[in-house]
């Protein structure tokens, strides 16, 4: 720290190129928050894995051996639910960032977070983002457990890249949903009940455990407009080599993540000035 | 405007460090901010005085680029706040009330963090946060989660966090709020410390007045919305006779007294009193 007063630096927001370089740098920054804090506490990282250990385990078994739900010739009911199950486990820790944005407003966190040279965009961009890192994180515990268990997942090195992008952008996109939410409701316990009340229809109404042409005409519908159906299809066609339109997958995601961080970024004043 | 020009605005001999002219905010129909005009010049150590609900943090929140002013203008060293936000975010260390470092991060975390959404250059940023540390006494706690830390060493890893980024301005809402009598003596011994070495401007807003009165060069005290009196505090206490305290000044301008504050405004800052207490107790 130098005595003399600080010369004003330029801003880099106004320049597209360097802006984009800045909001890169943010994102990498809250990315980086929240890898330390995974190093430092690694017990969420065991008790999260509980849920998708059980589905696998307990009902994926099960419903394997029963033959309940007809599945493509040679991939194995548990093979066929283990991309449903590490959306629902990205889809489970992303819904939790808008209970943890309502904390950070209580604890003063996110208004001094707000004075910091970082529009409120590239702010939620980067929360966005560092819960794809915890999403991918945890997605690794999931996927050695259904290698453990037999499932054959693919070993291309790219595939598996692809299936983490859209592992960060599914996460990307609820974690925003939920912090929309949290800058409607306002109050951790009310956002608590939402997250409750929207994440098992969320679950149910995608293709996650039973392919969506057994489903009745509405509830089709209803999966068709649920991103996380593309986010599972996306998965299952890199994971386990499902047919699937990987480019269609991928736009809806994106615009939907897009989209989110907008809504997001817009409700995030209403959220902090309260 | 252009930062530069900033510097030397034409007109003005010196540029103010802070400076709101006919600022007003309201929440709906209540004026929070009522037409209020303040200057303070660099390098001044400057109180905004007041009961809850007198306006100040809404005050502090213009200033700080989070509320636009429904008129009038905020301007930090001569650059507006509303119109260029980024500019006066890289000129601010901002300490908010609540103790608001990360408990899962340790204290090095947390000052690096602000090191680098300020954009302080990869290769100073080690030697940044280790100096902010130091001088806020808190290297060998450094690599401890700030979870484990005290009150008064938690306010000391904010004033880190703000100074990382040598600021020319440091906002302090109620710096001493919720801390005991010891830590606050020792806090206070801090921003002195970086007052007389860094030649920081500080705003501060309190509703204490003995604090006010040992340190604060100069004090606006606040009431409704609007400034009563402004000056330094001796000749405030002067100015009503031998042995008042600030408090009779506050009274004597308001006809109110702090243990009584206005309903007005009051929930709101009841609420966030009860979530700090929940959270730290």
């Amino acid at each position: 720290m130098t005595s003399a007063a600080p010369a004003v630096p330029p801003v880099a927001w106004d320049n597209p190129i360097a802006g984009a370089r800045r909001l890169a740098n943010r994102i990498g920054t809250l990315c980086w928050v929240e890898l330390r804090k995974i190093r430092h506490d690694r017990t969420e990282l065991y008790t999260r894995a509980i849920q998708p250990a059980l589905w696998l385990l307990i009902y994926g078994e099960t419903f394997t051996h029963i033959h309940a739900i007809p599945t493509p010739k040679g991939i194995s009911y548990l093979a066929y639910i283990t991309p449903g199950i590490l959306a629902q486990s990205a889809l489970f820790i992303a819904i939790f960032y808008g209970i943890q944005i309502i904390w950070e407003r209580d604890a003063g966190v996110l208004t001094k977070l707000m004075v910091t040279p970082t529009p409120r965009s590239a702010l939620i961009s980067g929360k966005a983002f560092a819960a794809g890192v915890r999403s991918l994180v945890q997605g690794v515990v999931i996927v050695v457990l259904a290698a453990i268990l037999g499932v054959a997942l693919t070993a291309n090195p790219l595939k598996l890249a692809a299936a983490a992008v859209i592992l960060v952008l599914g996460s990307a996109f609820f974690s925003c949903l939920s912090m929309s939410i949290a800058g409607i409701a306002l109050a951790r316990d009310r956002l608590m009940g939402i997250g409750q009340a929207i994440t098992m229809p969320l679950f149910f109404s995608s293709s996650a455990l039973y392919p969506t042409r057994l489903m009745p005409g509405w509830l089709q519908a209803i999966s068709k407009v649920n991103p996380l159906t593309y986010q599972i299809e996306a998965l299952r066609g890199l994971l386990i080599g499902m047919p699937t339109t990987l480019w269609l997958d991928t736009v809806v995601l994106a615009g939907a993540t897009v989209a989110s961080i907008t809504c997001a970024s817009l409700l995030l004043p209403r959220l902090a000035n309260r | 405007m252009t930062a530069g020009a900033a510097e030397k605005a034409p007109g003005e001999i010196t540029t103010q460090a802070v400076r709101c002219a006919d600022l007003t905010y309201r929440f709906g129909t209540q004026t929070a901010v009522d037409h209020v005009d303040l200057s303070i010049a660099p390098g001044e150590l400057f109180g905004l005085l007041g009961p809850n609900g007198a306006g100040k943090t809404t005050t502090i929140r213009m200033l700080t680029t989070l509320l636009k002013p429904a008129t009038g203008t905020v301007s930090v060293s001569g650059i507006d706040a509303a119109a260029h936000p980024m500019q006066v975010r890289r000129l601010i260390g901002y300490v908010p009330q609540m103790l608001s470092a990360d408990a899962n991060l340790t204290g090095l975390e947390n000052v690096e963090l602000f090191a680098r959404l300020f954009d302080v250059p990869r290769r100073t940023r080690k030697d940044r946060v280790a100096t902010a540390l130091a001088a806020m006494g808190l290297t060998e706690a450094g690599t401890r989660l700030a979870g484990t830390y005290s009150g008064g060493m938690i306010r000391r890893l904010e004033l880190a966090q703000a100074l990382v980024n040598a600021p020319r301005l440091l906002v302090l809402d109620e710096p001493t709020v919720g801390l005991d009598p010891i830590a606050r003596g020792d806090v206070w011994d801090y921003i002195q410390r970086l007052r007389a070495e860094h030649q920081m401007t500080v705003l501060m807003t309190t509703h204490y007045m003995d604090e006010a009165d040992a340190y604060c060069d100069r004090v606006s005290l606040m009431h409704r919305g609007t400034i009563r009196t402004t000056g330094r505090p001796a000749d405030l206490r002067a100015g009503l006779g031998d042995g008042a305290t600030l408090d009779d000044v506050f009274r004597h301008y308001t006809g109110d007294t702090l243990d009584n504050p206005p309903e007005e405004g009051g929930i709101r800052d009841v609420r966030r009193a009860r979530r700090t207490a929940r959270r730290l107790g």
